[in-house]
């Protein structure tokens, strides 16, 4: 029979927990809820988590003023809601809002630009959190950056609320591509590029080694449709965000349902032409282009 | 003779499963083809199943749409070995306590999810598991516990409740042997028999 294990030697919150808890999220779709019923839905429909927010990104877009915090009784009535992991979005650098939401019980906090930025020079030092973190990047050096400071997972920042694939894709392409350069590169070219993309060298060392982000790169801002879950699929982003592309939608639940079986059958594409037949409207958005920069929420917090 | 391994790949950690099971090969020497399983057809070709961890409701949907689960079934009655970890326990089980997770029932317990809390509460710590001279690093996350035990034989035990089992040729553990640079889960469940029969 079985030994009783000394319960002393337990540790909480190590790396390998955090970026644990993040690998158990790939191949899964992450939705964008604003109360318990929408919470409902989207564990209704397949997703593995929900993102517990007071608006969704292209409502907080056109109210315009200061975005904060979800307030934390609305957080908790979806936490108490489902039993997939909830997530959680802090201001950038607002040690104090995520603080709140751990002590809540979320799963992973957000700390996102979607959200007006608290501290315009410096991020979360997420390294002594228990709960994981995931942060948005443009690129390999924001990527790493993010990471060294603690984060478990990275989202591409995509440009959330407008419902264009876009940007979400010219992130991704632009991690990839840097991945592949370090990849062909000496041991002093990749310090060199260390220095000059304020990269940490063991990180940029680590990458390079790995051809991938030692975390898990999930796609974020702007994916709407099952076919754009499956373009950024297609791109090898680990699994999807997906912010106001469902409840957004004529019809959320066949929508989000849809996105779901995108993922899983990303390179199929008459199984695809089924999954994203008969959909109803998807959400309007604003396309990335006619937005002028001063509106574009990817460029807060690098 | 090369091994087919099968990581169903519907969602969670099956990059994690993949290197570990080739890993786990090559410490004995074999040769191991990974194929990773998100559509029905490739189970039957199968010598070894891994079910990875993930969220129990999306993959238990997915592998009654993808027609994946009744393979599974049939490849457990054909007596072929399973490991099947966190979320995969809870797909394997009898009965998860939860209807919105539907059961392959290959493993005779039952399960309550997220049974450890929220991920705050999720952990690692050195584990006694029966057949293992030297204690087991074991990452829980969000992980479920055993409620009851059936015909499965326990392996492992958290503060007197049962992590790891096994049940015939299916194994099941609360945590994640694939998280951490160490083959002897996999010995358990694959290759201590495998090298038997041969």
């Amino acid at each position: 029979m079985t030994t009783e294990t000394d319960l002393e030697d337990l540790q909480r919150g190590t790396e390998l927990v955090k970026r644990g808890f993040a690998k158990m999220q790939k191949g899964g779709v992450i939705m964008d809820v604003v109360n318990p019923e929408q919470a409902r839905i989207a564990e209704d429909v397949g997703a593995v988590a929900v993102m517990a927010l007071e608006a969704v990104p292209a409502d907080i877009r056109k109210r315009g003023g200061v975005a904060r915090m979800a307030d934390p009784a609305d957080v908790s009535e979806i936490v108490d809601e489902v039993s997939i992991p909830v997530m959680g979005k802090s201001r950038i650098g607002h040690t104090k809002e995520a603080q709140i939401l751990e002590a809540i019980g979320v799963d992973m906090i957000d700390e996102s630009e979607v959200l007006t930025p608290a501290d315009d020079k410096y991020h979360i030092d997420k390294r002594g959190f228990t709960a994981p973190f995931v942060c948005g990047a443009r690129n390999l050096g924001e990527a790493l950056r993010r990471i060294d400071e603690g984060a478990a997972m990275i989202r591409t920042k995509g440009e959330a609320g407008t419902g264009d694939v876009n940007q979400a894709v010219h992130h991704q392409r632009t991690i990839k591509g840097a991945i592949r350069e370090l990849q062909g590169m000496t041991h002093e070219e990749r310090e060199r590029w260390a220095r000059e993309n304020e990269a940490p060298a063991d990180l940029v060392h680590d990458t390079a080694e790995r051809g991938r982000l030692p975390v898990v790169n999930f796609a974020a801002g702007g994916i709407a449709t099952p076919a754009d879950a499956a373009l950024m699929m297609h791109h090898e982003c680990d699994g999807i965000f997906v912010g106001s592309g469902i409840f957004g939608a004529e019809n959320p639940r066949e929508m989000g349902n849809a996105i779901v079986e995108a993922v899983n059958n990303w390179d199929d594409p008459e199984e695809l032409a089924d999954i994203a037949s008969n959909l109803g409207k998807s959400m309007k958005g604003d396309a990335n282009v006619d937005l002028p920069d001063e509106e574009k929420l990817q460029g807060r917090g690098v | 003779m090369t091994l087919t391994a099968g990581v169903v790949a519907v969602q969670g950690d099956v990059s994690e499963h993949a290197d570990a099971i080739r890993n786990a090969a090559a410490e004995h020497d074999r040769e191991v083809e990974v194929r990773e399983i998100r559509t029905s057809g490739h189970v039957p070709d199968c010598d070894l199943l891994l079910l990875p961890g993930g969220e129990s409701t999306t993959i238990s949907r997915l592998l009654h749409r993808e027609g994946i689960a009744e393979e599974i079934r049939a490849h457990v009655a054909d007596d072929k070995p399973v490991l099947a970890t966190c979320a995969g326990l809870i797909v394997a089980s009898t009965d998860a306590n939860d209807d919105r997770v539907e059961t392959l029932d290959v493993l005779d317990v039952t399960v309550e999810r997220n049974a450890f809390g929220r991920q705050k509460d999720s952990f690692e710590a050195p584990l006694d598991v029966t057949g293992l001279d030297e204690p087991f690093p074991a990452v829980f996350i969000r992980a479920p516990l055993i409620e009851s035990v059936g015909d499965a034989t326990v392996l492992a035990e958290w503060d007197g409740r049962p992590v790891a089992v096994r049940d015939g040729s299916v194994v099941g553990t609360s945590f994640h042997p694939e998280l951490t640079p160490d083959w002897r889960l996999h010995d358990l469940a694959f290759f201590d028999r495998l090298l038997t029969d041969a």
